[in-house]
């Protein structure tokens, strides 16, 4: 075999799994292959090259490989790279906060408003600020819902309102009064310069004003957004990527069961 | 004409007579409305721009100054001219005044209806010819230059920065791409004013300003040159201020606008009097101007679902077709819209979205069809997202269309980087080089699927155009026929906008621009 397609390099490093110490897997344990990809803004050249290269090990990167590089336009390169990470992660350390609820289906949602709750729940959605997207408030709220899981507008036990998108924070207030709502949840898509978060919490400090927020479930969901950063900013609740209308819809649920527990 | 799907071009034609029917219907209504933004386009047409001393624009302070005193039904050039005849000072002179405080146009004496013509000649003339040499810079560029060949290429930047766009826009034209589209900065569709000057700060992209879009036509150009290929420069004439965009792009020598009144009802909830409105006026200038125009059906399928709503997408573009012939947009500048939104998970999806491109395609022969790439499935895989664009690129090549918006391997992750674009480009070039000349050689089988998915659409879309025709459009969208998405008459941003044409209403560019191609 001719040199170079197939790395001969020694593989003199521990490879047992230890969870206290987990890096990158690419076909060994704990070889730590990590696949870059990044524009720098110089030409194409032997320079360019080497600069990608330092900038890999500066990412703690080692034995960098620039494996395809192209002059996108006169004074940016694009590299595809290649290196092995040389940090490592303790897993067994690691705590995120997670929305706390069984994620039952539409079903049993439905069964367990009827048991605990006993009146259907009125939730508003809306994609608020000047966020066009509806994508992502759809997806949880449309009778069709998304990849399978039926929207809360087909449950039987929620009365669910999409507002759509470019719903003014004040607006959807005003109609969480006007439609008693139990439960709020916003859409934030664009997170350009993080007007999502400007837009999130406005929201929370108007509600405080009108003092709605601790009279309603208020969730934010979005492809940017963690339960974490929801927390942080004044909601009950976060949902991020691969997120379905059974999460939200059985967190809902659950969760005014346990404030209406809490009351009596 | 032969149809490699066996359409029935009688029912084909039936469909178009429905939709004819429903056109003229919102004509009539459409043809005794204006709007402010109407009459703020019709100040720039006359050559007021720039703004006052708190940076609205003039065109804003004239209506504005009409509407507060009730009389915006008259029409702006009506008291434009009339203060012309008395003061002998040019549209822009009156209109500094007006922001001034110095003068006060409705309280003129009122001069002849002939006085006022007489007055509106000149600044008709000179209009019509900034639009009219612009036009024939761009047919000069096409002759001594070139074009890239169909489908072309369309990639948007969406920096914030138009300064930025520009890196952006040249190394794509470097790249291979035939249209740069700048991304509006998120919201902007709903501002009643278009912003004045450079911009360098949005969100999700770019101001729509005349002077980005004079930046942005220069660079291209210039790389234009540099590559030996026109390159064409797309905006959005949408929102709320659809025919001042057309015109600032008429004089600064844009291309493509998005133009779409049934986007803006369903997808920005502006109302759809005032839209349908502004759409008209809007249309009759990018017709006049050569400016190819693109229609929004493509987002009926982000919202409701591609496989079952493909009908409406058809009903919808036989709809605007209408629409546009009647403003004078001839068929080779109606980029009507569609797109590949099928769940990837749906067996023989491919087949589906190949029937339905090739059914677009022979229904509008002479559009330069503007096809959309998936986004609603695409989820952050990268690899994946490439090989569904791949896929995209495959039936737009086979099928012949006009303007392919090509998919980004990042779409739904970030707005794309320069290394994103050139990796769509590279993708789509590659498929539409080698599979260049597929679509000459395939005909589908009688009775297969494809044939029957077309035909399948077709009589769904001619029952939507049925309904359609009997309830009048505006009733259609109240009950939600569109994108799964209900829009009241009244309800919405901007009715308060419309106004009904006063007695002295006057626009001669209406007739002069349809009439005069």
């Amino acid at each position: 075999m001719s040199g170079g397609l197939y790395s001969t390099q020694s593989k003199d490093f521990d490879k047992t799994l230890d969870l206290k110490k987990i890096a990158p897997y690419g076909d060994t344990m704990n070889d730590g292959k990590v696949q870059v990809s990044f524009t720098l803004p110089v030409p194409a050249g032997a320079e360019a090259t080497e600069a990608a290269k330092l900038m890999l090990k500066k990412m703690g990167l080692e034995n960098p490989q620039v494996v395809y590089f192209k002059e996108l336009t006169p004074g940016y390169t694009f590299f595809n790279c290649y290196g092995n990470a040389t940090q490592s992660v303790d897993y067994t350390t690691i705590y995120v906060p997670k929305v706390e609820s069984t994620v039952m289906d539409m079903h049993e949602t439905d069964i367990f408003i009827k048991e605990n709750i006993g009146r259907p729940l009125v939730v508003l959605g809306a994609s608020t600020g000047t966020d066009a997207h509806t994508v992502g408030i759809d997806a949880i709220m449309n009778m069709k819902g998304y990849a399978g899981h039926y929207g809360l507008e087909r449950y039987e036990m929620f009365e669910a309102y999409n507002l759509g998108s470019q719903v003014l924070n004040e607006d959807f207030i005003a109609k969480a009064i006007e439609m008693k709502a139990d439960a709020l949840l916003v859409s934030q898509t664009v997170t350009q310069k993080d007007v999502h978060i400007k837009n999130l919490i406005e929201l929370v400090e108007l509600m405080e004003a009108e003092g709605l927020r601790d009279k309603v479930i208020l969730i934010c969901g979005g492809p940017r957004l963690s339960h974490e950063l929801a927390k942080e900013l004044g909601y009950d609740a976060g949902f991020g990527m691969n997120s379905y209308a059974d999460d939200v819809g059985s967190y809902i649920a659950q969760e005014f069961a346990r404030r209406q527990t809490q009351q009596k | 004409m032969h149809s490699k799907l066996g359409l029935d071009f009688k029912r084909v034609d039936y469909a178009r007579e429905l939709a004819s029917g429903i056109a003229s219907n919102v004509q009539e209504f459409v043809e005794s409305f204006t709007t402010v933004a109407v009459e703020r386009t019709l100040c720039r047409m006359a050559g007021i721009d720039g703004t006052d001393s708190n940076e609205v624009p003039l065109p804003n302070v004239m209506t504005d100054f009409l509407k507060e005193r009730g009389v915006i039904n008259q029409g702006v050039l009506f008291y434009i001219a009339n203060a012309m005849v008395n003061t002998g000072l040019s549209p822009q002179e009156i209109a500094e005044k007006v922001a001034g405080g110095q003068l006060d146009i409705t309280t003129l004496p009122i001069v002849s209806e002939e006085s006022i013509k007489e007055a509106l000649k000149p600044i008709i003339e000179q209009c019509i010819k900034r639009i009219t040499d612009r036009k024939q810079r761009r047919e000069k560029y096409l002759e001594t230059l070139g074009e890239g060949s169909k489908p072309y290429l369309y990639v948007i930047v969406a920096t914030g920065n138009i300064y930025e766009d520009v890196i952006q826009a040249e190394a794509a034209a470097r790249q291979g791409a035939d249209i740069i589209a700048v991304i509006r900065t998120t919201g902007q569709s709903l501002l009643d004013y278009v912003p004045y000057g450079a911009t360098t700060e949005g969100f999700g992209g770019t101001f729509a300003t005349q002077e980005n879009f004079k930046i942005m036509r220069c660079a291209l150009d210039k790389v234009g040159e540099e590559v030996g290929r026109y390159i064409r420069l797309c905006n959005y004439c949408s929102g709320l201020c659809m025919p001042e965009i057309a015109v600032m792009g008429a004089f600064e020598g844009l291309d493509v606008m998005l133009n779409d009144a049934l986007y803006g009802i369903l997808f920005r909830d502006i109302n759809m009097q005032r839209t349908l409105v502004d759409q008209y006026f809007s249309r009759i200038i990018n017709g006049f101007a050569g400016v190819i125009i693109n229609t929004g059906e493509d987002n009926y399928l982000t919202t409701a679902d591609a496989f079952e709503e493909a009908h409406t997408v058809l009903a919808s573009d036989f709809i605007n077709e209408q629409l546009a012939l009647l403003a004078g947009i001839p068929e080779e500048q109606m980029g009507l819209g569609h797109a590949f939104e099928m769940d990837p998970e749906l067996e023989n999806g491919f087949l589906y979205e190949l029937s339905q491109a090739q059914m677009t395609r022979e229904i509008f022969p002479k559009s330069p069809l503007k096809y959309m790439p998936p986004t609603k499935f695409m989820t952050g895989n990268i690899f994946k997202g490439h090989i569904q664009d791949a896929l995209f690129n495959i039936v737009g090549i086979w099928t012949g269309q006009g303007i392919q918006l090509l998919g980004m391997p990042t779409e739904a992750i970030h707005t794309p980087f320069m290394s994103d674009r050139y990796l769509a480009i590279e993708n789509a070039r590659y498929i539409f080089g080698n599979m260049k000349n597929l679509g000459d050689e395939v005909e589908f089988k009688e009775g297969g699927v494809i044939r029957e998915r077309a035909r399948f659409v077709l009589e769904n879309a001619i029952q939507t155009l049925e309904k359609i025709n009997n309830v009048g459009l505006f009733s259609a969208l109240e009950q939600g026929l569109f994108g799964d998405v209900k829009r009241s008459k009244t309800g919405g941003k901007g009715l308060e906008g419309v106004a009904a044409k006063g007695n002295n209403y006057i626009n001669p560019f209406i007739k002069q621009m349809k009439g005069d191609k």
